[in-house]
Parts: C-alpha cells; structure tokens; sequence
C-alpha cells in the first residue's frame, strides 16, 4: 500500500494555498487538497490516483475552529468531526449536525477526519452532507486570496464527488442557520459499524403543542447527491407528531429519487428503506 | 544437606493466569516478519494478473528494469528451474485432479491475483513503482466461477485438464458397515415419515487476520533463513525441501511473532516460493510482505460449499437416515490441503447424533477464483451448520421445540464412549448438562413467551431463537487415520523439557502460535507438573533450528497433541531426576516420591528440591554410575483417537420486518472443552470464535463480478465487524474430560465459530417460519431477509404441511444460483 510519488506541499496561510493552487492549475499539475485524509489515502496508497502534488491544508489555523455569528454557527473547512461533535454550539444551535457527526466511522477517523474534507469530496453516502443540506448551511468558497462566493448547500452538491468548488478555489466555512430547539435525528442504516451508510436520513423538527410546525429532511446516498425530501418536509407540516401522522407523511420520502443498486441493496430496498427510516428520523426528531 | 521448600502454587492448572505474551505485544515489542530488516535487503513486489482466466502471450520487463532502483525483474519462465512448485498435501482420491500450480505462472493464470512476474528493487516503494511498469499481453479466456456452473464442464478452469471436477469422495455407512443404507431410509421415509431436503449455501469467506503476510529470506552461503508470517513453519520448511532442491539439513524456518492465522496461514505460499528463488538467484536477503489488497485477492479463502442435504425421520421426529452432497469450490488450484477440508466434514454431517443410516458424497470442483482451504474449524462449520440447520427444520416439520427434537435423537451422556454412524468413536460427552446449564442461562423459556407475544400482538420485530448443539472433533491428529485418508503427514507432537543448572526449565514445543497464548498455558502445565514457578518456565516455539521437530498450529491441535507431548516429556524429566535423587538421598529409587517440585523418600522427612537436582545433574560431581549428566527429555506424542469438544449455543434475533434488520439480542452457550487449563485463554477463544461464526451468518461473504473480480476487496465492502457490532456475550463450561489424552482437553480454538453460524441463522430463520420462510442464504442481510419476507407475504402458505414442505424451489432462496440477489458465487 504505497502511493505513486507525488511532491506535498503544506502552507500556513490561506493565501498560500490559494497561490499554489492557482500555480498549479497554471502549469496543468495535477494536484489534490489533503483535508483529513480519510478517503484521500487510501485511494492514494491502492494508487487508484497519483496526483502530482499533494496539498495539505491541516496547517492552515484561519480554517480551524467553530464560532457563532448573530444567528449563525461558522464552521472552519478544516474542523474535524471529532472537534463538531464535542461542541456545544453545534449541538445546541444545529443538533441535526452534531447527531449526523456521531455516526461517521470510527474515533479514529472522526479525530482526522474534516466536515470540509468531507462536503468537497461529495461521496453520496458520506453523512454531513445530508444534514448540511437540511439545515440550508450555506457553503463559502475562497476563489483566489482575498475573494470568496457563497453557495447555499442547495447548489453546493452538483454530482457524483462534484460540488460547487472549483479546481483552483478551497471551501472555508460552513455557515449554518441556527436551529435552536429544534429536535433532530440522523436516522443511519448500515450493516456494521464502520461501515458508509447504505441509507440515512437527517430530520430536524421545530414542534409546538404536539404538533410538527416545521420539519427538515435530507437524505444520504439515496442519488448522487445528497437530497431534500421537500414533499414529506411539506406534509410534515401541521401534523401531530403520531406514528400515524408521521407515516403517511414520510411514504413519499423516495420520491423523485434516484439510488444505487450495490451488494448492500438493490434500488428499490432502498427507496423502501428511505420511507421506513425517514418516518423513524422525523419521529425521533419530534421526540416522539 | 539442605531441603528447600518449593514455592510453586500446587494448582496452576485451572488458573485464569493472565497472558505472558501481551506485556511484550502491546507495548511495541513485538517482531513480525515485516519488521526485520537485513543488510542490503531488497524488496520484492510481485505483478499480477487482473483476468481470472488468461493465457500469458508476452511480457515485457524493459521499462521496469530500467526503473530506479530495480535490481531484478523475473518472469515464470526466467526462474522456471528454481521457483518450487505449492504442494497439495492431501490428494483425497488417488486420481484426483490437480493443476500444478507454479508460484509464478508461466503460460496460463487461473484466477485474478496470481503472479506473472516479479520485480526486486532496493526499496519497497522502487519495487512497487517499477510493477506498474511491465507490460503483459494476456489472450483472456472465459471464466467459470460457480462450483455447480463448473460442474458442466462447459467452460473449463484450466483447458488442459479437460474437466473442472477435481474429485469425488463418499462415505457410506451401508459400505462401511457402520449403518443401515440410506436410500432405503429415505424411500421409508417418503411414504410414511417425514423427509426434509434442503440445499445450504456455505459462502466463501476471506480470513481476516490482523497482520498481512510477509517473508524474508537470508542465503547465507549454502544455507538458508526463511521467516515467514505463519502458522506452519515446520510444514513449510518440508515444502521447501521437497520442491527447491534446498536440503532441509540447510533450511532454518522461522515464524517469529504472527499476527493471527484463523488457517489463512496454514498454506506455502507462491510469495514464499518465488521470494526463495530470488533470494537465492542474487544472493542477497530478500523480502516480501504483501498489502491487505493483495491478502484479499491472493490469501486462501474459507468454505464454498453449495450443501444438498436430506434427512429421513419418523414423523414424530426420530431421524432414520441423513445424506449429505457437497460440491466444495477449490478455486482455481488444490491448496495444502484444499480437498481435504470438505471431507473432514464427512465424520462430522452426523453431528451429536444416533444416526442408522447414513451417506457422506463430495465432489471438489475447480473454478478460476482465489484457492481454498482451511479457516476456522475447517470443514467442522459446515458440517455442523448443516446437521444443525437440518435439526431446526425437523423440528419445524414436526411441530416441536427445536431443543426436545435433538434430546430425542442425540447419543445420551450414559452412552460414551460412542462409535457414530460415520465410524468416530466420540469419548466423553454430556450434551444433556451442556443444554440444561445454556437453558438457564439464556431464560429460554422466557425468551418463547416473550416470541409468543410478539407474534401474538404482530410486533413489526419478531423474535427467533436459534439452537446450535454442536460437536467438532479436534487434536488433529492420530497419524494412522491420516495415513488411510492418503494425508502427506503424520499427526504427531513433539516435545523437549530442558532443566536449566539454576532451576528454571525451557520447553520446546512443535507447535507454533500465532496468538492463541500457548506459551501462557503450557507454562502452567509445566508449572503443575515439575513443581516449579509458572514464571521460571519459558516456551520455546516457532523455529526450526531450536524446535527441530514440529507439525504446528491448526484444528484445535495445540494443546491436545502438543501439550500431551509436554506432558510426556516433563514425565521423562522426573523419572530421570528420581534416579539422581535417591543416589543424593542415599534411598532406593522405589522410595522417592515426587510431589510438588520435590522429589522425597518415604517415611522420611528427607527430599531434595528439583532445583536442586537439577543443579547436582549440571555439575555432575556426583551422579550414579553409568547415568548420563542431564535430566532433559523429548517426546513425540501421536493420538490414538481425535477429541470431541461440543456445546449448546442459544441465540436470540430481533428482526426488524420493517427493514430486514436481524440484530442479535442475546447470546448463550455452555461448551465442554474438557478439562480447562487456563479460563480466561478459554474464555477469549470462545468470544473471538463466536464473533468469527456470527461473521459468516450475518455479514462476510467474498462476491465476485461477472469476469472473475473480487467485488468485496478491501474492508469497505467485505464487512468484517468490529467489537462495536457485538454484544456482550453469556459463556460457561461443563466438563467432561478427554480420555485421549492425559490432561483430559479437547481444544477450544475454532468451537465458538463452528457453533455460532447455526445458531444465529435458526434464530433468524425461528423469527420468519410463521411467514413460511425456512432459509435465508448467507449472510443474512438486511436485503435478504426483507426481500423473504416480501416474498413470503406474496406466497399463500399452509402451515399445516408437513410432509410437502417446499423443497428446492427456484425462487426460494439458495436453490438456483441465478436466482440469488448480489449473493456470492
């Protein structure tokens, strides 16, 4: 298990990033942002890619860290799972996040591993993807030093491994809505532990007397992006939070969506699968 | 003269002495093979095949020799005179069908994975770059991998042979004279009894030990050093000698520390074979460790079984005959001892049972996958899943509870010694204590009536309880039975005690462990029986130039065969030491009773401390005429019969019908091992093991594509759980000691995972059989079960049918490979 050689590069500042990046893409080098490593390496080490140069963003300190803004929690890129799962921010103001992060992997993983890393390779069945989307974070993306643009989650996810963030630019914040007092649940099936979800689904719910007033829902690996359940979100809305109610809201959870069929399940057990579990999520969330 | 009182504790035996291996392991000091490095060592990476089934047209080496750092880049047919060849140990038919498997293939490869070239640079990293680099043109040929599709014949493995079928092997209990004929039971049973038939499939499992394997090679002058990551040293050394031309005067093998094997070590490698040959070709120490890709793709895997079985009985439940088909995928070459793993279930189909009539059929068949061999239990786990599954559906048919069908037909604890229906004479035995004690510690009758209600109240999680009364036979093995099965090897242990000038006493062992904590529970033994300190006792193992004579860790040998040699050799120590002290105590030899490390004269207060004799014997000063100045002993010790460890299991499912989901709820099991030596060695083996079992019911299974690739190659797809995926499991022990061997053991090492596979999928299988589902293939995932379920709620079914149950249905599960959802092939 060792990679192809490749040249690494780590910067300390943003700007120094950038800079290499841009000279890269310059120069037509073929190079890959290292944020975390967790699904990096080994496709580096089975050498399914050999990019030239390697940069590693984990000195960068401006792209670490967890703040609040007015009405809204600011997640540096860089920021590993195991730093989003102890605080006490996110699980206060954007629980859907904090409850979606205790899922991933391992400790092992979760202390390397960054929501940054994670959002930018886009693997459908990662799980802050979901959540992000439900809670509509919106995603800034530095396009060269100095300048940035800012993407709703809703347009961030473009495919398969693809998003919004260019060959030359680097995500830099996750910036969420707080959700404060909302319910939340990160409904994951999986067949072992470690194991990337086969279907999950992230709920939040902001109820009132019993009923569901509002309800977010996202769905993991069920299509080449993560995905919004906005017709059961719409039919959640007024319902008591019962079984009943909640389950016929939840039978069109797969509608409009498009899963993979692999030896953990055919297309249509998951679509079964994302209507069973979303009425699961949006319970639990309701504290049902 | 002075008389010390020994210190040692009179009972080490029994001890739940913690391990004196793990200091030393879990603090970094450990050696395995990778971690030696030679002067001037080179690094071999090996190119291999991506096609199952291709002919070799050229290869080009150009570019990867020019590489940096590139000593040597061979093919097959550059090291044609000096790469060996793997032997296959165990032809189970004198005309069995066997390829000759060259370490490096020359013309043709067989499976995705093997090695057509092989590249040794300076580093590792060299050698792996410089891989990519060789050009070879391959022909592709089409590939067969289901064992029943290869049995056609139409698509042939290796064109050459002209059939895929290696092998058929068949025990008749009629033939033999140790049962009634089986089709007659079984016509019987067609007109006024009860006849069930089922077809199991054993998925191929890849064994996934912790540490890859690895090899490195020192020619120094004519003689050679090969460490290797395995289980069988002594083995291996033997293979090289036989097939390198390399006198075995001028080998020394070693396995320094290995990190587990579960029988994925028990193999001579092709690795083994051509880092030997390239050693010896540069004359410099060379190695080889492989990525946990390549022990996917390359490793032996385990099982592989498609299983027809049918049972006769009464229709009250008695069984009157069992015929058992099995076709045994091999892959692509027979490995050490590839056919016979399958056969060994032969003595084993008919389980804990009084039998009259049975038929053991096998047909091994070679495919283009990976080899198979053995993995835990070895040909054990198949038999018992298959007699054990076969129970619960007698049960099932009849109407009872699963645990009253198998009381009515077991061999009752009065009955031992026991000769089977296959011929086995069990020895000891008391399933009736086992299953009561499992019994009260699972509330079985609780967890009925807590199934009751669910059913009742139509809970979206049923519940199941899944029974496993098992036995394996173990202490591989008395050397005249393998010699009637045509085996290459006797089955003996050997054994040398050395009393040391000070005191303190080596033990030289042939086994060879891999994390079992042998050198923990010999010590104890030795501790009890010379009276010494369990610490002043070491265990030497594992090489063959300090234990000479061996044949190594496998089938739950270890402390049945090898310990009994220990035993013997320790015997021989006193008896000697007797004679030197009745000289010192100035007693006749007939009045020195030994006892608690000190050898005493009747009658008397008089004795002398083995420390003590052992001292007078180094010096020498002083001994009888004629006796020789040591107290060292060997021994060899060959079994006279195998050992038959057995337990209940019990195990509880929830099945979540909503999604498929079956997740363990409870799990209870009572084994007898025999006597115990050390509980918590025990203890550790039967969690690992039961995990290992629950594995193969619930999540591993090796799937391949269409063109012969391994799907599930890497620990992403191929779902070994963690300890996150357990539960807390509930374990005890009965003993009924061994009469085979003087310590009264049976072996522990694979009984958790020959027992737990049953259970657990009758617990599932328990939970449906209202819907009129009776299997679920393994392993039962999530998909599986809920795609039974959906099937089943299609399906009108008429619960009150007993002698018309469906039997090999094609859209029932198991029954037609094409019908099979992502199943493995």
């Amino acid at each position: 298990m060792i990679p192809a050689s490749f040249d690494y590069l780590a910067p300390t500042s943003l700007t120094d990033a950038l800079a290499a990046l841009a000279e890269l893409a310059e120069h037509g080098d073929d190079a890959k942002v290292l944020a975390g490593g967790q699904s990096l390496l080994p496709i580096l080490r089975m050498r399914l890619n050999a990019p030239g140069v390697v940069i590693d963003l984990g000195k960068i300190p401006e792209l670490q860290g967890i703040s609040a803004d007015g009405d809204t929690i600011v997640i540096g890129a860089m920021t590993p799972y195991a730093a989003v799962l102890a605080s006490e921010a996110v699980s206060t103001h954007a629980a859907l996040l904090s409850k979606a992060v205790a899922t991933v992997a391992d400790p092992q993983i979760r202390h390397r591993g960054t929501v940054g890393g994670a959002l930018v390779h886009a693997d459908p069945a990662g799980d802050v993807g979901a959540p992000v989307l439900a809670l509509d974070a919106e995603l800034v993306i530095a396009e060269q030093a100095g300048t940035t643009r800012t993407v709703a989650a809703a347009d961030f996810f473009e495919d398969l491994f693809t998003t919004a963030v260019g060959e030359d630019e680097l995500l830099t914040q996750i910036r969420i809505p707080k959700h404060t007092g909302w319910g939340a649940h990160y409904e994951k099936f999986v067949r072992v532990s470690h194991q990337w979800s086969i279907v999950a689904v992230a709920a939040t719910v902001r109820a009132e007397g019993g009923s569901i007033a509002e309800a977010r829902v996202g769905l993991t690996n069920m299509g080449s992006t993560p995905l919004r359940a906005n017709a059961v979100e719409q039919a959640l809305v007024g319902q008591p939070a019962t079984e009943e109610a909640v389950r016929a809201a939840c039978a069109q959870a797969a509608d409009g969506t498009n899963p993979p069929s692999d030896l953990n399940g055919g297309a249509d057990y998951r679509k079964h699968l994302a209507t069973v579990l979303t009425r699961r999520a949006v319970l639990a969330a309701a504290g049902a | 003269m002075t008389i010390t009182e020994n210190q040692a504790p009179a009972h080490e035996i029994g001890r739940a002495r913690r391990r004196k291996e793990d200091a030393r392991l879990i603090t970094g000091r450990s050696r395995y093979t990778d971690s030696i490095t030679l002067p001037g060592m080179l690094h071999l990476a090996m190119v291999r095949s991506p096609f199952a089934h291709a002919t070799i047209r050229s290869i080009s080496t150009e570019a990867a020799k020019a590489a940096p750092g590139v000593v040597s880049v061979v093919t097959g047919a550059d090291i044609a005179d000096i790469q060996g060849v793997n032997i296959n140990a165990w032809p189970i038919t004198t005309d069995q069908v066997t390829p000759t498997h060259l370490p490096v293939a020359i013309e043709h490869v067989a499976f995705a994975g093997e090695i057509v070239a092989v590249v040794v640079a300076r580093s590792e990293a060299e050698a792996r770059d410089a891989v990519e680099l060789v050009d070879v043109d391959y022909d592709e040929l089409p590939v067969v991998l289901d064992a029943r599709e290869a049995l056609k014949d139409e698509v042939l493995a290796h064109p050459d042979l002209g059939t895929n079928k290696s092998a058929f092997w068949q025990l008749d209990s009629a033939a033999q004279g140790s049962g009634g004929d089986v089709d007659e039971a079984i016509e019987k049973a067609r007109t006024d009894g009860i006849l069930i038939e089922r077809e199991y499939r054993q998925q191929r499992l890849v064994p996934g030990f912790m540490e890859p394997r690895s090899v490195v090679v020192d020619p120094t002058g004519d003689q050679l050093t090969v460490w290797s990551a395995t289980q069988v040293p002594h083995i291996l050394r033997f293979a090289i000698a036989a097939t390198m031309g390399i006198p075995e005067s001028k080998l020394r093998v070693i396995a320094p520390d290995v990190g587990g094997g579960f029988g994925g070590k028990l193999q001579t490698t092709p690795e083994e074979f051509a880092t030997i040959a390239l050693a010896r070709r540069l004359g410099k120490p060379c190695k080889f460790t492989e990525t946990r890709s390549e022990a996917f793709v390359t490793g032996h895997h385990g099982r592989d079984q498609y299983q027809k079985l049918t049972m006769a009985a009464t229709t009250d439940g008695m069984i009157t005959g069992f015929k058992v088909e099995l076709i045994a995928d091999l892959g692509a070459y027979v490995a050490i001892v590839g056919g016979g793993v399958p056969v060994l279930g032969a003595w084993m189909f008919n389980g804990i049972y009084k039998i009259p009539a049975y038929q053991f059929n096998c047909t091994t068949v070679l495919t283009n996958k990976p080899w198979v061999d053995a993995y835990r239990g070895a040909g054990r786990p198949e038999a018992a899943f298959g007699i054990e599954r076969m129970m619960d559906e007698l049960a099932g048919e009849v109407g009872a509870d699963p645990l009253e069908i198998r009381e009515k037909n077991w061999i009752k604890h009065e009955e031992f010694p026991f000769t089977t229906v296959s011929g086995m004479t069990y020895d000891s035995g008391n399933y009736e204590a086992a299953t009561a004690r499992a019994k009260e510690l699972f509330d079985y009758d609780g967890l009925r009536r807590e199934q009751a209600e669910r059913r009742e109240r139509n809970d979206p999680v049923q519940l199941g309880i899944g029974v496993s009364t098992f036995t394996e036979m173990c202490g591989l093995a008395p050397s005249r039975i393998l010699g009637s099965l045509n085996y290459g090897a006797g089955g003996w242990e050997h054994a040398s005690v050395r009393m040391l000038a000070t005191g303190t006493v080596e033990v030289v062992t042939g086994i060879s462990p891999h994390g079992q904590g042998h050198v923990t529970g010999f010590s104890q033994i030795v501790a009890d029986r010379l009276g010494v300190p369990f610490e002043d006792v070491e265990i030497l193992h594992g090489d063959t130039a300090i234990a000479p004579k061996g044949m190594d860790t496998y089938g739950s040998r270890s402390l049945v065969v090898g310990g009994e040699a220990v035993v013997r050799a320790a015997d021989k120590v006193i008896e000697k030491a007797k004679v030197i002290a009745a000289h010192l105590l100035e007693a006749s030899a007939d009045d020195i009773e030994f006892s608690g490390g000190r050898f005493g004269v009747k009658g008397t207060d008089k004795g002398l401390g083995i420390a003590e004799i052992a001292a007078a014997t180094f010096t020498g000063h002083n001994l009888p005429d004629g006796i020789e100045p040591s107290l060292d002993a060997d021994a060899t010790f060959d079994p006279v019969n195998f050992s038959f460890p057995h337990g209940t299991h019990l195990c509880a499912m929830e099945v979540d019908t909503e999604t498929g989901a079956a997740t363990m709820r409870k799990y209870a099991c009572v084994d007898d091992v025999g006597v115990i030596i050390n509980p918590l060695l025990v203890e550790g083996q039967v969690h690992g093991g039961l995990v290992q079992g629950i594995a193969q019911a619930l999540w591993e299974g090796a799937v391949y594509d269409e063109n012969g690739t391994l799907v599930t190659g890497s620990f992403v797809d191929y779902t070994l759980p963690s300890a996150a995926d357990t539960i807390s499991f509930i374990t005890d022990t009965t003993v009924s000691p061994s009469t085979t061997n003087s310590l009264g053991t049976k072996g522990v090492g694979e009984a958790g995972t020959i027992a737990s596979t049953p259970a657990v999928v009758n617990a599932i299988v328990d939970a449906l059989r209202p819907m009129g589902i009776h299997d679920i293939e393994m392993p039962c995932t999530p998909e599986r079960v809920w795609r039974a379920i959906q099937g089943a709620s299609s399906r009108s079914v008429d619960e009150t049918q007993r002698d018309a149950a469906p039997h090999f249905e094609a859209d029932q599960p198991n029954q037609d490979p094409s019908a099979t959802t992502g199943g493995a092939k």
